[in-house]
């Protein structure tokens, strides 16, 4: 495991402006790690919900601009360890690491305004306009240009601000929901963007598009991603890494290739038989 | 020094002495001995406050007992065993001796000389009741009971001197009692819904129907002689007004106070009038009841409202004053402590369940504890609203707040957003909806229970409902139910308006 206590990388303090541009070029420029500090990581972390145990003792690491897909059933933990990643939940146990410094350290408002999130339902503020809901976290921040950099982004997710700027998310199909969803994660130009299923509410088609759309403004801004899923399709086509989670362990850690070729557990080796990807 | 003495001492003398404030029970006599009492003060020369229909004897006795009122009419047999909660006696002038000596001794309150007639207790059935089954008195009626329906006021119900007494005294049972309103138990026994009914010895109705009053073979009902009740403040500062009412002592008797109150409450003559008649009568004042005396009670309902139209404006208005200062206190209140519980989690449900037993008290009951605090009149009218306001509201803005859209918040916390902004932004804006239907179901019901406020002289539209009440006058009750209902439709629209205001487009 790669640890070194050197100091935080530089965030986006509040009240700078956020112009999309200026962040995706400062991240591209960032995608050679000046320090070996992984832009996210676990250790050992554990967390019980009263009886239930949620998460015994994880480790793993997200690289700088690395998408980590976290795959497993309905309890094993995933969306507890995603959200453990932006202090929405507290470990009982070990550490979490953002930028290297300890997210226990870190004011978790700040925190969490510098980290995208989508949620599965998209989460949109049904009384908000489209351009409001994603010009949101620049506004928390204090930008100034908090409704161009929303429609920066709207037009990078696909939806032209000029006919859907205005509209309410009610007036919106799930699939454009969703990408107003992305927007939002993206508005503030995130380093690192959580994601909570947030492709599994839609029919096959829509979620097609969406996947791609995804796979592209990732690789052109170099964010780093946390994707929980439970389509283990969706993570090989998204990630570049994919952790298996089973009741709170983690079964595996791979690339999509090595875990295609040498499955670590029974139980991941079954995963890959049921979705027939091996 | 000696200049302040002085000053002071003039502003005493030439300050105008507060008006007497006469009170009266909400049943037809006493409305009437209370306007005969104001009317003489004022033939005096002394100014006049009339709070007409208070509660019950519990509320005048306690306005009377803390300054609030100063003169109401009351019944010596009611002084003992109501108030003084003393063993009935039979005779009426160890009665009076009795309840002038302790009223003075206990709260320094004065019973006047009597006026000159009883008022008891009258137990009625229809003639054809009396026939069938032989019955004459009390007695009678004790064999034959288990077969009779009774109907009785809530007060003789409950009231030792009432029917649990006057069971255990004969023995008597009935198949069924319902509690029956004082204007409504007339017309319940003429049609038959029940066969006996309690009734005043003096009340114009018991001719009028042609009923029978059995007599009190036992004596059971101790005397009941009516008399001026006097405030402590009215008998040690302002004797000219207590020697007026004093006038009245000795004079009326039972028949003149049968027909007297025929008039008022069969014949439906406004009490002002039968009152200055019967003054005048006396030969206490001059003035002669107006001519168009007659008249009153023929024009139909519009036409009634149409005339009194400048008094059912102030009365709604008052009733708005009452309902507005009440809403909006219970507003901002319950508005910020619902919106604290939803922040407070634990202890939330019993805090919404201990306001919501504000709302099982029963209004006179509220209205009555609050009397020794805040006297009677708008202050305390106002207050009873406000907790009876406070449930539906609280209730509703910690439900709405707690339950809206629960993922829109899980995402504005998860994009940063403070719980404060969340407030602000996104529970109360959505909420919004909830806690103004929570705002329009106080309101309304606060339109209704303001009709209440007639009971401790707040005024409003209870006032024409009260007085028709004890009256039997359908027009009054009407005359006051109408705007009441007019008004409740106008505060539930003025409240959608403001709904449609406040609630966020979604």
């Amino acid at each position: 495991m790669r640890f070194t206590t050197s100091d935080a990388g530089p965030g986006t303090g509040p009240g700078r402006p956020l112009a999309l541009d200026d962040c995706s070029r400062r991240l591209h420029e960032m995608k050679v790690p000046a320090s070996g500090v992984s832009a996210l990581a676990a250790e050992r972390v554990s967390k019980r919900f009263g009886a239930v145990v949620a998460l015994d003792g994880i480790s793993l690491e997200v690289g700088r601009g690395e998408c980590l897909a976290v795959i497993g059933e309905s309890g094993s933990g995933k969306t507890t360890l995603l959200r453990c990643f932006n202090r929405l939940i507290e470990p009982d146990g070990g550490r979490i690491l953002v930028d290297g410094a300890d997210a226990a350290t870190l004011d978790p408002i700040e925190l969490r305004r510098r980290t995208g999130y989508v949620p599965q339902d998209g989460g949109l503020l049904p009384h908000w306009r489209v351009r409001r809901n994603v010009a949101l976290v620049p506004w928390l921040r204090g930008a100034p240009d908090a409704s161009a950099a929303a429609e920066r982004v709207l037009r990078l997710v696909g939806l032209e601000p000029a006919s859907f700027g205005d509209r309410r998310p009610r007036e919106l199909s799930g699939g454009q929901r969703q990408r107003v969803a992305v927007a939002r994660a993206l508005a503030a130009g995130p380093e690192v963007v959580l994601l909570d299923e947030p492709f599994g509410a839609l029919d096959a088609i829509t979620r097609a598009d969406l996947q791609s759309a995804f796979l592209a403004i990732r690789r052109e801004l170099g964010l780093t991603a946390v994707l929980v899923t439970h389509d283990l399709p969706e993570a090989f086509l998204l990630a570049d890494r994919v952790a298996v989670l089973r009741a709170g362990r983690l079964e595996q850690v791979a690339p999509a290739a090595e875990l295609r070729a040498a499955p670590a557990t029974p139980y991941v080796r079954e995963l890959l038989a049921r979705a027939r990807v091996a | 020094m000696g200049a302040m003495a002085l000053l002071l001492l003039l502003t005493v003398q030439t300050a105008p002495p507060r008006p007497v404030v006469v009170a009266s029970k909400p049943f037809g006599e006493s409305y009437l001995l209370a306007e005969m009492f104001a009317q003489l003060l004022e033939a005096r020369g002394l100014a006049v406050d009339r709070r007409p229909g208070l509660g019950a004897t519990e509320i005048a006795f306690r306005a009377l007992r803390t300054g609030a009122i100063d003169v109401y009419p009351e019944y010596t047999g009611t002084g003992l065993l109501a108030v003084l909660g003393d063993p009935p006696r039979r005779d009426p002038s160890e009665v009076y001796d009795r309840v002038s000596r302790e009223f003075h001794r206990r709260w320094q309150v004065r019973w006047l000389p009597p006026l000159g007639f009883e008022n008891t207790y009258a137990i009625a059935v229809r003639r054809e009741t009396a026939k069938r089954h032989r019955l004459e008195t009390l007695s009678d009626l004790a064999r034959v009971g288990p077969t009779l329906r009774a109907g009785l006021t809530a007060d003789f119900i409950g009231r030792p001197d009432g029917l649990p007494g006057l069971a255990r005294a004969y023995g008597l049972s009935f198949a069924e009692v319902r509690a029956l309103l004082p204007a409504v138990k007339y017309q319940a026994l003429a049609a038959g819904e029940v066969d006996v009914i309690d009734g005043y010895s003096t009340d114009g109705f018991i001719a009028r129907y042609d009923l029978v009053v059995l007599e009190d073979d036992r004596r059971f009902f101790p005397p009941y002689e009516a008399a001026a009740l006097v405030s402590r403040a009215l008998a040690e500062r302002r004797p000219e007004a207590v020697a007026a009412l004093t006038e009245l002592s000795g004079r009326l008797n039972v028949a003149a106070m049968r027909a007297l109150n025929r008039r008022l409450e069969v014949e439906g003559e406004p009490v002002e009038h039968v009152a200055a008649g019967a003054l005048a009568d006396l030969g206490l004042t001059t003035v002669t009841a107006p001519a168009t005396a007659a008249e009153h009670g023929r024009e139909g309902l519009a036409g009634y409202l149409f005339e009194r139209r400048r008094d059912l404006l102030r009365m709604t208005g008052r009733h708005l004053l009452l309902v507005g200062l009440s809403l909006a206190a219970a507003v901002a209140v319950a508005v910020p402590l619902g919106v604290a519980l939803e922040r407070l989690s634990r202890g939330a449900e019993t805090t919404v369940r201990a306001v919501g037993l504000l709302q099982t008290i029963p209004g006179i009951a509220l209205i009555a504890f609050m009397i020794p605090l805040l006297g009677i009149g708008v202050l305390p009218a106002v207050v009873a609203l406000f907790l009876y306001s406070l449930y539906p509201i609280l209730r509703n803005t910690w439900t709405g707040v707690r339950d809206a859209a629960t993922d829109a918040v899980a995402a504005a916390t998860a994009l940063g957003m403070t719980p404060g902004q969340i407030l602000r932004h996104v529970r109360l804006p959505l909420a919004s909806p909830v806690i103004m239907a929570g705002v329009r179901t106080a309101g309304v019901i606060n339109v209704g229970t303001a009709t209440l406020a007639a009971f401790i002289g707040a005024g409003g539209l209870g006032d024409p409902i009260a007085a028709g009440l004890a009256l039997s006058d359908t027009r009054m009750i009407l005359s006051g139910a109408i705007p009441a209902a007019l008004l409740a439709l106008g505060v539930d629209a003025f409240l959608g308006g403001v709904e449609r205001l406040v609630r966020p487009q979604t």
